[in-house]
């Protein structure tokens, strides 16, 4: 039978151009097998949530280091609601505080990675939750 | 399903992408779908940008959907990067020089991965380019993987084939050979703020003064693009560029030159039809029987040559029809 290539957007919300921790990512999931769609810095969530549609991906997981985090990434869930896309799994990463987690999960963002998460987890963690649409 | 097919014809992206993954990852029913779809497809302008990796194809495309969108003509845009053969996955990045145009309700723009396909393209992206087609797109880009001499594939898709260029890739023999520099209506000197862009379009220049004039009547040009961080004269070019293309597409239509095109797309879209549903399951069944590996041995071990085997596998295969 055929198998579900599992597809992933990479994306950095906001007025923040330090987009190594992103690319580093983005190399590790296409080293996993998953094709990675990748949009660069500086994006709004409205032009994330439109490419996450157009692309199909499964997952969408956005990196931000500029603390805007709070703001930017509950807005992300909110638009794909929004436009039905409910079944695209948001997670975040970056320099974020504890303190700031509780709000996240309550916004709908399914796993929060910080600096010293490894690579293998993050990719551990998305073959456990993501079944590809 | 009709009305799947109904929706993906008013334009809803999520189903039109999710269609199109579907014939990627070759889920069966895709099939039928695709045989419904059909009938709407066909009336869209298709249009092929090829070159390089790094010569500058997805943001020559960014460009081409900016000039487009003024004359509010839709756009569907499919950009084809690698797939790695060692571990299937693959960066999709050429959605990051087109991102101003992510909200734009007009413009659809879908990554695809090559998955193994050497031709510059993908399996699905002939497919891909039909459900664009339904959604009613006005013109379809298809960026190719970045590509060598001879990775041509884009000529059984495109109607007309920007081939984009960048100075210090050799001499003047390099223009000379066949494949890529043959399939070009159009010619992009890229950066050409660089040394050796004017060398490189005197080269094209001779170049296509030797061509033969068998098919006279279009003479490809020669679109020379500057430094895209001078957004004035880049416009200007870009603007050029549009202009080439569009010029082309009319060419086409008034020479009959577009229906001969339209038959070698029919051909392509036969071999590819008949590989998938002929081959493939073949190949499916003979690996999962255990047969390919029985077949390997033998022609390994020299007790068998890979015609025989062909010829032993079809006669199992396909049944002869007696004409009576």
């Amino acid at each position: 039978m055929p198998e579900r290539k599992i597809r992933v957007m990479v994306a950095k919300p906001g007025l923040d151009g330090h987009d190594r921790g992103a690319r580093v990512l983005a190399r590790c999931f296409r080293d996993a097998g998953f094709e990675v769609v990748y949009t660069g810095c500086h994006q709004t969530p409205e032009q994330i949530v439109a490419a996450a549609i157009q692309e199909d991906v499964d997952l969408v997981g956005l990196s931000c280091l500029s603390g805007a985090h709070r703001a930017l990434f509950p807005k992300v869930v909110e638009l794909l609601h929004g436009k039905g896309a409910d079944d695209i799994t948001v997670i975040g990463g970056g320099i974020i505080p504890e303190q700031d987690f509780q709000l996240l999960y309550d916004a709908g963002i399914k796993a929060i990675f910080t600096p010293g998460a490894s690579l293998e987890s993050i990719v551990e963690w998305i073959r456990t939750n993501i079944k590809p649409h | 399903m009709d009305s799947l097919i109904k929706k993906i014809c008013a334009g809803d992206v999520r189903l039109a992408s999710r269609l199109i993954r579907d014939i990627e990852d070759k889920i069966p029913e895709a099939k039928a779908k695709i045989k419904k779809l059909y009938a709407h497809t066909g009336k869209s302008f298709i249009v092929g940008i090829t070159g390089a990796p790094g010569a500058g194809k997805s943001t020559l495309t960014d460009a081409l959907i900016t000039e487009l969108r003024k004359k509010n003509k839709t756009v569907g845009v499919l950009a084809v990067d690698p797939t790695s053969p060692f571990t299937g996955g693959a960066i999709l990045g050429d959605r990051i020089r087109m991102q101003k145009h992510a909200e734009d309700e007009g413009v659809f723009v879908r990554s695809l991965a090559t998955r193994g396909a050497l031709g510059g393209l993908s399996q699905a992206a002939g497919d891909a380019i039909h459900v664009m087609e339904a959604m009613g797109k006005d013109i379809i880009i298809v960026e190719t993987v970045g590509i060598g001499q001879q990775e041509i594939d884009i000529i059984n898709h495109a109607h007309s084939v920007v081939v984009v260029l960048v100075p210090g890739m050799g001499d003047e023999i390099q223009t000379m050979k066949a494949g890529l520099m043959e399939i070009a209506d159009v010619f992009v000197v890229n950066k050409a703020n660089r040394p050796g862009a004017n060398q490189l379009q005197t080269e094209l220049s001779s170049m296509l003064n030797l061509a033969s004039k068998n098919g006279a009547g279009w003479q490809p040009p020669i679109v020379m693009v500057g430094d895209a961080f001078e957004p004035a004269a880049f416009t200007e070019k870009t603007a050029e560029l549009a202009q080439k293309i569009e010029e082309h597409y009319r060419y086409l239509r008034e020479s009959g030159k577009l229906t001969e095109r339209m038959h070698r797309k029919a051909l392509a879209e036969i071999n590819d039809a008949l590989s998938f549903c002929l081959l493939e399951p073949i190949i499916e069944e003979l690996t999962a029987t255990g047969k390919l590996e029985h077949f390997a041995e033998k022609i390994k071990s020299r007790q068998a040559d890979p015609y025989s085997v062909a010829e032993e596998i079809a006669k199992t295969f396909f049944v002869k029809q007696d004409k009576k």
